[in-house]
């Protein structure tokens, strides 16, 4: 039986209507944000189910463009948000889409860097403001955004997370969750941890040194 | 730690304590923080409820939609003009309860107490029992912990979601979380506090979820003011020594096996209920412009 927090019961302080539709969009949209990086010029929103259906009057559009724009849920500019992306320039669409067998409040953001290279997260709003990502650049994935994320892409080499976990365990940070995947033998994979504890730059450098590594992501609570 | 309401009662007997207190510490331990922090930040969460309960009877409030909204400033306003029928406090807390669901429905900031579709109970009750009661902030913010401390216990053996239980989850919930603030905040006892969250819970079982056009507006908001007289009301009744026949643990599973018989179209999916009257079919198409 969990253990509630009395402010798991009384709270979060939300703009509302709904905390999956908002509150929950809100804090996607920010957790994409850390994943894609801030130096994007477009975002593209696929919205899928209820997402999809009640969007606009829910505000889900406008607080997930508060989330990939780095505010919190409790942001009051939550509201305008549309207009504040416009002011900067950054070009929003709306897609509504079949995502196929995927939860009702499913979003895949599609972000455009300024660079014009592109990636994708993909993310549902599981209830209550919380939150689940479950795709990143079409990979499968799965984490929530509450405790502090690695995001590590590598080949799968021997040794490497090994290599890697000590790293973590030097910086005195303890894992409370690790789950490795790959395309293949000795192909491209992913591995993601959360930990207790912040993640530091420090970590992701030393971890970005390490042999077969490709890119180091670390997503600190939104 | 404590599960069941049964448990909370026998560690507040025996410290002989009031069910906040035994609430607070239990923070305490979890959170491995401070007295001091835990109540600083319940703080928080009162100062937004009394800016969300205040915002709606001065300001004509619309939502997003237009479904609906300026309903709390019409109320306080009918109340101000001095012939009620309920009397001052109980317009002035549905007032309150209106303008916390209108605030919400407006994209403004609330607290979700236990959810953002009723919001609007929690502060309803226990700002205007705090007037009555001529309690101070402490208070308000103990009965806030007391509240929280029958969350947790519905939390934990059924649920807050509409879209699992109905609308006796969200707002029977927080009905029945502000009746055991109030009763604590006027001085009742824990058993009492627990009988009228008891009362709170049975009055309104088996409501149904079933918002127009899938929004978190209409029915909510009117739900919102009845929930808090709901609250204020089986309050009253436990402060007068009248004991809920059912003990609130059965209570919270009643609820939740209630929550679970209900059809999938009278759980949030806007397809049953009123959402599905000629009237709420022809809103949600002006609404989605279908």
């Amino acid at each position: 039986m969990k253990n509630y927090s009395v402010f798991d019961i009384l709270g979060p302080i939300m703009i509302g209507p709904s905390s999956s539709h908002t509150a929950g969009a809100a804090r996607l949209g920010k957790v994409a944000r850390g994943i894609a990086g801030e130096d994007f010029k477009a975002v593209t929103f696929y919205l899928h189910g209820s997402f999809a259906k009640t969007y606009k009057g829910h505000g889900t559009d406008r607080a997930l463009v508060a989330g990939v724009l780095g505010m919190e849920t409790y942001d009051e500019r939550l509201r305008n948000a549309l207009f504040i992306a416009k002011d900067m320039g950054i070009d929003i669409k709306f897609i509504e889409t079949d995502l196929g067998d995927e939860h009702p409040n499913t979003v895949n953001i599609e972000f455009e860097k300024k660079d014009g290279s592109k990636i994708s997260v993909q993310g549902a709003s599981i209830g209550g403001g919380n939150i689940i990502i479950n795709k990143i650049q079409g990979d499968s994935v799965e984490f929530t955004g509450t405790n502090p994320t690695l995001i590590i892409k590598k080949y799968d080499l021997k040794g490497s997370i090994n290599t890697i976990t000590s790293i973590i365990a030097e910086s005195d940070i303890n894992i409370g969750m690790m789950k490795v995947t790959r395309q293949g033998k000795g192909k491209e994979g992913l591995m993601i941890l959360e930990t207790d504890s912040k993640i530091t730059d420090e970590i992701v450098e030393k971890i970005e040194k390490v042999d077969g590594v490709i890119s180091v992501r670390a997503i600190n609570p939104v | 730690m404590y599960n069941y309401g049964y448990e909370m009662l026998q560690l507040a007997k025996e410290k002989n304590v009031r069910l906040c207190d035994i609430v607070i510490e239990n923070e305490v331990k979890l959170t491995e923080q401070s007295v001091e922090v835990v109540r600083e930040k319940m703080g928080r969460n009162l100062d937004v409820m009394m800016d969300s309960a205040k915002y709606g009877l001065e300001n004509d409030v619309k939502s997003v939609s237009g479904l609906i909204g300026g309903d709390a400033k019409k109320l306080e306003e009918y109340r101000k003009n001095g012939k009620t029928l309920c009397g001052d406090v109980i317009v002035k807390a549905m007032a309150r309860a209106l303008s916390c669901s209108e605030v919400n429905a407006a994209m403004g900031r609330i607290v979700a107490a236990p959810t953002a579709g009723s919001c609007g109970i929690m502060p309803a009750a226990i700002i205007t029992a705090a007037e009555v009661l001529g309690a101070d902030r402490e208070k308000m913010i103990d009965a806030l912990f007391t509240a929280s401390g029958i969350g947790q216990i519905i939390g934990k053996n059924a649920t807050f979601a509409g879209a699992e239980g109905g609308c006796q989850a969200e707002c029977g919930a927080a009905a029945a979380m502000a009746a055991a603030g109030i009763v604590e905040m006027a001085g009742g006892t824990p058993e009492m506090a627990l009988h009228a969250a008891s009362i709170a819970l049975k009055n309104i079982l088996g409501l149904v979820c079933d918002p127009i056009a899938g929004l978190v507006e209409a029915p909510c908001a009117k739900r919102n003011s009845s929930g808090t007289v709901n609250a204020m009301t089986s309050a009253e009744l436990a402060l007068a020594g009248i004991k809920s026949i059912i003990p609130f643990d059965e209570m919270v599973e009643t609820m939740y096996r209630v929550g679970k018989a209900l059809p999938e179209e009278l759980r949030e999916t806007a397809m049953g209920g009123i959402a599905v009257t000629p009237t709420g079919i022809k809103l949600r198409k002006q609404i989605f412009g279908e």
